[in-house]
């Protein structure tokens, strides 16, 4: 599909109009990039390190996926004997005198805590928005690198602490934390209340404030190369969306992420100093507790300021990535550009003002659930704008409907319907029947789960030529698509109907209530539809692998014929990204057949008379 | 061994598809790629259309077919008054939200058909219509400004607290780990103080404040007993815990509140159907005519064991999936004879015990009512002529154990009939009787005290009728010597109206 055998040319027009910064003044012999462990390892270059967060988040992905495999064979078959997992979970599968082995009921909410923390935090937000950001960013924006290449390389590395010890708490004796990712006290806080809530809990907690100096530092990087590294005539409104995207994301993370860190800083003095910010009145284990006049539900309030826009800093690097490779393969401008970065800005206000929805049925006052539901639902307002514009996008385009592109596709209709569904949660009236049953489950995985992966998907696929100089194979990632998409909705369709049932999630067994133990055939078939879907996530970790060395080279350098900037640095693109000078901008990013050509790149100047296409 | 050859197999099948990825990308090279690639996007486009279709039908179809397990469907009617309402409302979002989702559905794989890649076609530069972009905010707006004032107007049906103008009926829920304790008000209808620092397990796991009159007719119930409410009644909840954070879950009613500890909280409903009346819909579905143990083809059917149950909504631990209890809708009637039924724990199992604070002292309850039966007996016994008619046992005096010292609680006793000797003005005599234990002259002596204690108890008070306190040891038995109860019936105190 090459469109453009213009290696030589990109690089003429740069050299010709291009911006001279000095860049080879500065960088004689680059010494830091000389040797594998500078180069490979503490790499300060943010395309590195954008890989180290990508592969990262598979280790992580794989495990996450694996953990919700274990707990969806005990809930699909809890007849079934799990005895043959004892030689990896040891204590944790019980095994009774008649040789059944089952998974310890602790053991589960570990796993499915685990699963949850590990999904929300480590891939979906270090593995997507650390990945594209720090790709992306200065690419796209003609940068050299990051404003701060070390605190770059800094934040990878405070994510792998954070890893090493999320990573360690899972073999302790008393198990990893147990008592949901959203680790409300008292549960969270008194180890007499669930083993997790030991040495498990501790270790969750610095883990995850490891994690958040990780994000902070990614985030104030990428806001700070947005504001101020752009190259010259890249004005805001020529930003790609990705960019926007990530910029919206990167403000999220430092506005909300330092308030979930009090929390837990809140939490550890009440775990270990004795106060009682978040304790009163406990009475466990044949004692009556000193904590006195603490509300369980402040923290709440600290996990959910955060809780809430996390969703969005997961889904909107996910938008961003979509609307590029649906207009990139659609050979069509993204339709209301200036409507999808108000969308996106209007989503990111608005996910402040909304936390409390979450909380409907924690016992807050039910006049201020008011205010809540008239925010909540208005973000249904942005979402449907974009979702209207993706569609037309669409409309009258030349769709190359090559994996990417699916990925992109599958997206936008995950995000209806994981969406639409949230207008029934958002309404409290309706989450009083609907809170914590699994149409809450199906909700969330669709709309913040399965679109995010396929957003990310849609990433991995359509900038893996970029990252890695091959492409990966297309029918394997045909496969991909197909078995996820179908096996996805396979896995969250039916949880609707058995939240509408009002099966509560979280369960470790059906069986002590009559309301709820009749759904074992759609709890079996969700589970084999589980299993499939994982083996399919199989064929593309292979793939993504065994195509780093032996995927079909990529011999131009615009493979998709697109128009943002990290296309026109060479295919093996060095350290500085534009070996010589930096390209200069002089319009949008999506230019895509206008004016009889297939597409303009945004360094090529404006023809005379020309319009320019965002007028 | 087995885990060696599943490697293996693993292995092999990654293999597998590896060269099959290489083989297809071999054959489109020989095939001509581009070539190969407009017939793989005319494919997946044919495909995303198939696709869409067969998703949408089947969407449809499960939705049919499941219809039973929708809000407001089939035997998923809501038990409450409230229900009702927020079922009406996810059927209102579920048909609005349906038409979204069945239309972009439709435009986002048709269009991906429709402007699938051709090599001769040229895509529209369309980059936006401020029109088109109006409606689809417009809209919107106009659904969810619905959607949120139809919410917004049950949620402040629902969630208000009530007013002291409601009648309601307020008993307690108390979530720990795993299980629920549920509270009655008793007689006073209101639920008496306590205390999560007077919690003692075995002895007190409400830490029930005993002091407070209010507590004293609650009715704590114990073990597995069934939760049982009043149909057609306001019933209010107060949701409480005592360790983490729990849910007061009722699926039927569409009641579900967080068990907060430190934070009281409440849901108000009003059940609408008995437990009997959801019996009989469930009788007319299918699914619910099998036998409830399938152990047991020929036991009950599954409508005819159907229970209303609790459960908790909210992640407490490794039990949380099992903090069952049954809650049973009857009449108004059923409900007042079962209560009736129902004994104050205080009164059952609290009083006189070590934990009891009013141990050894009487509650002013008692005290009125010892004043009350006193004075029916003297009332008796002032209108009876035969010789046994004016003889009134006094049951609340006592001794300490072989004396003639007055324990002090017989005083509230002593206290009333000084009274009403005075107010009557007739003469009495006192008499002390001991059972047939111990040796005859040592009993007689030690009635003969008692008396004498009595007497001078009410000459103390002020009493100056004409009294006598006579002795009579063990010769005047009411009952049986033989038995515990019969000898303990034989010690007492008598008091016999001479003349009036």
């Amino acid at each position: 599909m090459g469109h453009f055998e213009a290696t030589h040319e990109l690089d003429v027009m740069i050299e010709e109009n291009g911006y001279d910064d000095h860049f080879h003044d500065h960088h004689h012999g680059d010494k830091y990039q000389s040797n594998f462990i500078h180069h490979y390892i503490f790499s300060m270059d943010h395309k590195i390190i954008a890989r180290q967060f990508l592969i990262t988040g598979i280790f992580w992905a794989l495990i996450g996926a694996a953990m919700s495999i274990v707990f969806r064979l005990q809930l699909g078959f809890p007849e079934e004997s799990l005895a043959w997992l004892q030689p990896l979970l040891g204590k944790w599968i019980v095994v009774s005198e008649a040789g059944i082995g089952k998974l310890a009921p602790e053991f589960y909410y570990a796993l499915v805590t685990m699963h949850g923390t590990i999904i929300v935090f480590f891939v979906l937000t270090a593995g997507l928005s650390g990945t594209f950001s720090n790709l992306l960013i200065p690419l796209q924006l003609g940068a050299r690198d990051m404003a701060s290449p070390f605190l770059n390389m800094l934040s990878y590395w405070f994510f792998f602490l954070s890893s090493v010890v999320m990573f360690y708490s899972l073999f302790l004796n008393t198990g990893p934390f147990a008592g949901g990712w959203t680790a409300y006290p008292p549960l969270s806080a008194l180890p007499q209340a669930s083993s997790g809530s030991g040495a498990g809990m501790t270790l969750w907690l610095v883990s995850l404030t490891f994690f958040v100096v990780s994000v902070l530092l990614g985030g104030i990087n990428y806001v700070t190369t947005v504001l101020n590294l752009r190259t010259k005539g890249m004005s805001l409104w020529r930003m790609p969306l990705t960019i926007w995207a990530f910029f919206v994301t990167a403000i999220l993370g430092i506005l909300s992420f330092p308030v979930l860190v009090s929390g837990f800083f809140m939490l550890m003095c009440d775990r270990g100093l004795g106060t009682s910010f978040f304790l009163s009145e406990i009475f466990i284990e044949g004692q009556a507790l000193d904590y006195i006049g603490g509300s369980p539900i402040l923290y709440q309030h600290l996990f959910w300021f955060l809780g809430h826009p996390e969703v969005y800093i997961i889904i909107l690097p996910a938008m961003g990535l979509t609307s590029e490779v649906l207009s990139v393969h659609a050979r069509k401008p993204i339709f209301g550009y200036r409507a999808m970065v108000y969308s996106i800005m209007a989503i990111g206000f608005l996910s402040f003002i909304v936390w409390a929805h979450h909380m409907f049925m924690s016992g807050v006052n039910p006049f201020i659930s008011n205010f809540f539901v008239v925010f909540t639902l208005i973000i249904a307002v942005p979402s449907a704008v974009k979702v209207f514009n993706w569609i037309t996008t669409l409309y009258g385009g030349n769709i190359k409907l090559n994996t990417p592109m699916l990925f992109a596709i599958g997206f936008v209709s995950m995000f209806i319907s994981g969406g639409l569904t949230g207008i029934f949660l958002g309404n409290s009236a309706i989450d009083i029947q609907m809170h914590d049953t699994y149409f809450v489950v199906a909700h969330f995985h669709i709309v913040m789960g399965v679109a995010a992966f396929f957003g990310m998907f849609a990433g991995v696929y359509h900038w893996y030529p970029k990252m890695f100089g091959r492409f990966m194979n297309e029918t394997l990632g045909k496969l991909h698509f197909w078995g996820t998409m179908i096996g996805a909705y396979a896995i969250f369709w039916p949880m609707h109907y058995i939240g509408m049932a009002g099966v509560p999630r979280r369960y470790y067994s059906f069986d002590t209530f009559d309301s709820f133990a009749h759904f074992g055939d759609l709890n079996k078939f969700i589970t084999i539809a589980a299993i499939i879907v994982f083996a399919i996530q199989v064929v593309f970790v292979i793939n993504f692998f065994v195509s780093i060395w032996k995927g079909k080279k990529m011999t131009t350098r615009n493979p998709w014929g697109a128009t943002t900037l990290e296309w026109t640095t060479p295919i093996d693109t060095g350290h500085g990204n534009w070996p010589g000078k930096l390209p200069i901008v002089h319009r949008w990013a999506y230019d895509y057949n206008k004016d009889e050509r297939d597409f303009v790149t945004q360094i090529t100047p404006l023809a005379e008379g020309e319009t320019p296409g965002d007028h | 061994m087995s885990g060696l050859i599943i490697f293996i197999i693993v292995i092999l099948i990654a293999v597998i598809l590896v060269q099959l990825g290489r083989v297809a990308d071999l054959a489109s090279k020989i095939r001509g790629e581009e070539k190969v690639a407009s017939q793989q996007n005319d494919r997946t486009a044919f495909w995303l259309v198939v696709f869409m279709v067969v998703f949408l039908i089947f969407c449809v179809v499960s939705a049919i077919y499941y219809k039973d397990m929708m809000l407001g469907y089939g035997p998923n009617l809501a038990a409450s008054e409230h229900g009702g309402k927020l079922d009406s409302l996810f059927n209102v979002t579920l048909f609005f939200t349906g038409i979204v989702f069945i239309l972009t559905h439709i435009l986002l794989f048709w269009y991906s058909y429709k402007y699938r890649y051709k090599k001769d076609r040229k895509a529209k530069f369309f980059a936006h219509s401020t029109n088109l972009e109006l409606i689809w905010t417009i809209i919107p707006s106009i659904v969810m400004t619905f959607l949120v004032v139809k919410g917004l107007m049950v949620w402040n049906e629902v969630m208000p607290d009530v007013t002291p103008q409601d009648e309601v009926l307020e008993i307690e829920a108390l979530g720990y780990q795993f299980a629920w304790d549920i509270r009655y008000p008793g007689n006073d209808g209101k639920l008496g103080t306590r205390e999560f620092s007077k919690i003692q397990p075995g002895l007190n796991d409400w830490g029930m404040d005993w002091e407070d009159e209010k507590s004293q007719d609650d009715i704590l119930l114990t073990g597995a007993d069934m939760i049982v409410l009043p149909v057609d009644t306001l019933v209010r909840v107060r949701i409480t815990s005592k360790d983490v954070l729990h849910n007061f879950y009722l699926p039927h009613f569409r009641v579900k509140m967080d068990a907060v500890p430190g934070l009281p909280t409440y849901f108000i409903f009003r059940p609408t159907t008995t437990t009997e009346d959801y019996r009989e819909r469930l009788r007319e579905y299918p699914d619910y005519q099998v036998p409830a143990d399938p152990e047991d083809p020929e036991g009950p059917q599954r409508w005819e064991t159907f229970e209303y149950e609790l459960a908790c909504a909210e992640l407490c631990g490794k039990g949380h999936y099992s903090m069952k209890r049954i809650l049973r809708i009857v009449s108004r009637e059923e409900y007042n004879e079962w209560l009736a039924g129902q004994k104050a724990t205080y009164f059952s199992s609290i009083r006189g015990t070590d934990i009891d604070p009013f141990k050894g002292q009487l509650l002013g309850s008692e005290i009125k009512n010892r004043k009350r039966e006193l004075n029916a007996a003297f009332t008796n016994a002032l209108k009876g002529d035969a010789e046994g008619d004016q003889i009134i046992r006094l049951d609340h005096v006592f001794f300490d154990s072989g004396s003639s010292t007055l324990k002090e609680m017989s005083k509230y006793e002593l206290d009333n009939l000084a009274g009403l000797i005075k107010t009557n003005n007739i003469s009495v005599e006192l008499s002390g009787h001991t059972d047939s234990s111990g040796d005859d002259d040592a009993n007689m002596k030690l009635s003969e005290a008692r008396a004498s204690t009595v007497l001078q108890y009410l000459l103390d008070k002020g009493v100056s009728s004409e009294m006598k306190a006579v002795g009579y040891g063990e010769t005047k038995p009411v009952e049986s010597n033989d038995t515990e109860e019969g000898r303990a019936a034989n010690r007492r105190t008598e008091l016999k109206i001479i003349s009036k």
